[in-house]
């Protein structure tokens, strides 16, 4: 796998952007700044979160951090310098207060499918280079294996909720997997 | 992006076009709206757009219980999938309460219309 970084050479500025990859049959969009502000759709949204540090929570509750680069009107999206960050709290008997962990993978680039699209959110970089409050960094593989685990504890305790209402005549809202 | 290209009858406003329900989000942009989504998590945030999909952009975001989702605290803006939420908590004083009857009414109005 290519792993591009940051510090590859911007896409041309002046040039047909963003959605640089679909932008060899589109034409150049007008220019974003002048829109006015009611004019809204999706993709204007997404315009002004291209070239931007972003956190996207996915369906199955994954969060990724990345570049937003390129997406189009499904918000199909794509991220370079991608990395996956995953949390864990441990609870020690002797401490009272849950302890939080974190850590983080690199993967480079990533094509995301829009509908797996939870959430979108700009990155203050003033704040990024801080931990999460709370919450300190660890190893992957560590944090990997608490997580999934919290994960499964989750997931049993949901389908066990569903499974209750069910008998009680209530259909679930969200039998698919939304865990963030 | 082919909805980009082509620009929408009436820009200058908020869109005529717009369904009903979508047109009275709209009224509440620049409001503060505390969105809940389906995996429980309440974001709280000065409400910048919405779309006909009614997914949503927050600005100056703030995350109710904040210790249990760490992963948006150096977030300040978020775009929220429509999809994916569960209520709009609205601001009581900024809600235009015929407005909302009157959209709803013409929502359901039209959902029935599409039923038959």
């Amino acid at each position: 796998m290519e792993h591009h970084s940051v510090h590859d050479p911007p896409p041309q500025p002046g040039g047909p952007h963003p959605g640089g990859i679909m932008s060899a049959q589109a034409p150049p969009p007008p220019q974003a700044q002048q829109l006015p502000p009611q004019m809204f759709t999706t993709a204007a949204q997404l315009l002004d979160l291209t070239d931007k540090k972003l956190l996207l929570v996915l369906r199955d509750g994954r969060k990724l951090i990345g570049i937003l680069r390129s997406w189009d009107q499904f918000a199909n999206l794509v991220l370079q310098s991608t990395i996956e960050r995953v949390f864990a709290t441990v609870i020690t008997p002797q401490d009272p207060h849950p302890k939080g962990l974190y850590a983080d993978k690199s993967h480079g680039i990533f094509l995301v499918r829009g509908e797996n699209v939870l959430l979108l959110g700009e990155i203050d970089l003033d704040k990024d280079d801080d931990p999460p409050a709370g919450y300190e960094k660890a190893e992957f593989g560590l944090v990997e294996k608490l997580a999934s685990e919290q994960k499964a504890a989750e997931k049993a305790r949901a389908t066990k909720r569903l499974k209750k209402l069910a008998t009680l005549g209530f259909e679930g809202e969200n039998m698919g997997e939304i865990l963030l | 992006m082919p909805d980009m290209a082509e620009p929408r009858k009436s820009s200058s406003t908020y869109g005529r076009d717009d369904d009903p329900l979508t047109y009275f989000f709209k009224t509440l942009i620049d409001h503060e709206v505390t969105v809940e989504l389906k995996n429980d998590i309440q974001i709280r945030g000065t409400l910048k757009s919405v779309d006909q999909y009614l997914n949503i952009k927050l600005d100056d975001i703030q995350v109710v219980e904040e210790l249990k989702y760490p992963h948006l605290s150096s977030v300040k803006n978020v775009f929220i999938r429509g999809s994916v939420v569960r209520y709009v908590h609205l601001p009581a004083a900024a809600v235009d309460v015929p407005l909302l009857e009157d959209a709803t009414r013409r929502e359901a109005a039209n959902q029935a219309g599409k039923g038959k």
